[in-house]
């Protein structure tokens, strides 16, 4: 695949070498003299200077053929528009945005750059993760395909705790997937019975956390931790 | 009409102080808060006095923007001194608040004539001084009487 990589800041240049190795044909775009003279050094002809904010930047470096565009400079804004410019003008099948700034993602989705990564925001979903009071953890958002997966932990007042999986009354476009017990995941069947301490994975349609929440978290008038 | 300026550089605050001279309400928005000192060259009276807003703050926050009243705008001028940051501004103000007038400053040419014909208002510096250029030096040649291919002629 020929993928284009903007920006070669640490994230770019190992990103880029990561898929030179994996056999993609890869340029990297580097606006700062400097910088592009030292990664020049390893990545020789697959590094071309130049601002990818312009046009004819992005032309050189053969945009009109990539498969992928990737922007990872330090500047949302440039971020934005190389996405931008790269799907709606030159017609790139797939991009991918780094967000800098977490408060700037509304913008990347107003002006349809999608996907967009944020080390921020994945920090705080590891946290999430980490910190299993927040009751339900986000596992993955596939907005464009209408379907998210989430993780919910079962507390000693859970009101599924002791119930058969088949008992479940799991909300319409949800299903439960898989159960972590002691570090072990397993595919539940319909006699499967929950325990206090089990992690549960669900996939589910996006707007359906709040029943997920009601039927596995604990009674109503119980703290919502668990 | 109540004109939202971002960016209130040598453009942004001369065009702010003939709008609000104009009788127009005119609101600037700068992260830096010494271009305040700039809005009031050549004024008698305070920039406040005279009716103007200032607010700090970029036009990528949206806090700052809705200070600086966005939400009210009738026009939307984005004049900051990065292109990149008038375009990502300028889409905001059209998409998410839906300022009806809508004008970015972009020095690139390239990018200038691609936005508009993506339908953003976009005014381009380095476009006029190009023309002005050319008008100029054609009408140089003509006065003194030179057609192109004369100096090829000559060689």
């Amino acid at each position: 695949m020929y993928i284009i990589v903007v920006g070669a800041g640490k994230v770019g240049w190992n990103l880029a070498r990561e898929l030179l190795e994996k056999n993609h044909e890869v340029t990297v775009i580097e606006s700062n003299r400097r910088r592009y003279l030292t990664v020049e050094q390893e990545l020789e002809h697959n590094v071309v200077y130049g601002d990818a904010s312009e046009l004819w930047v992005l032309e050189r470096a053969g945009i009109q053929r990539a498969e992928l565009v990737i922007a990872v400079t330090g500047d949302d804004e440039d971020n934005m528009l190389i996405c931008q410019v790269a799907r709606e003008k030159y017609e790139v099948e797939r991009i991918i945005a780094r967000v800098n700034n977490p408060r700037n993602r509304p913008h990347f989705d107003l002006l349809g750059v999608k996907p967009s990564v944020s080390a921020t925001d994945l920090i705080l979903r590891l946290l999430e993760h980490e910190v299993p009071e927040y009751g339900l953890v986000h596992l993955l958002d596939l907005q464009e395909e209408q379907l998210e997966i989430i993780e919910m932990l079962l507390g000693k007042d859970s009101r599924v705790t002791g119930a058969r999986v088949g008992d479940l009354a799991m909300p319409d476009g949800s299903l439960l997937i898989s159960v972590l017990r002691e570090g072990k995941g397993f595919v539940p069947g319909p006699d499967t019975v929950l325990q206090a301490g089990d992690e549960v994975l669900a996939v589910l349609d996006p707007g359906r956390e709040d029943d997920l929440k009601e039927l596995f978290g604990p009674p109503a008038g119980g703290n919502g931790a668990g | 009409m109540f004109i939202l300026i971002v960016g209130c550089g040598r453009v942004g605050s001369s065009v702010a102080r003939t709008m609000l001279r104009e009788g127009h309400d005119v609101s600037c928005l700068d992260e830096d808060p010494e271009s305040h000192t700039r809005l009031e060259v050549g004024l008698d009276r305070g920039w406040e006095d005279m009716g103007g807003r200032f607010t700090v703050g970029t036009g990528l926050e949206t806090d700052a923007l809705v200070a600086a009243g966005i939400e009210g705008a009738d026009a939307f001028i984005a004049s900051t001194n990065g292109d990149n940051t008038n375009i990502v501004i300028s889409q905001i103000a059209q998409r998410r608040y839906e300022v009806p007038t809508v004008i970015a400053r972009i020095l690139d040419p390239l990018r200038a004539e691609w936005y508009r014909q993506q339908g953003l208002h976009t005014v381009c510096p380095t476009r006029v001084a190009i023309d002005m250029l050319e008008t100029a030096v054609r009408e140089g040649a003509q006065r003194d009487g030179a057609k192109p291919g004369d100096s090829v002629e000559a060689a």
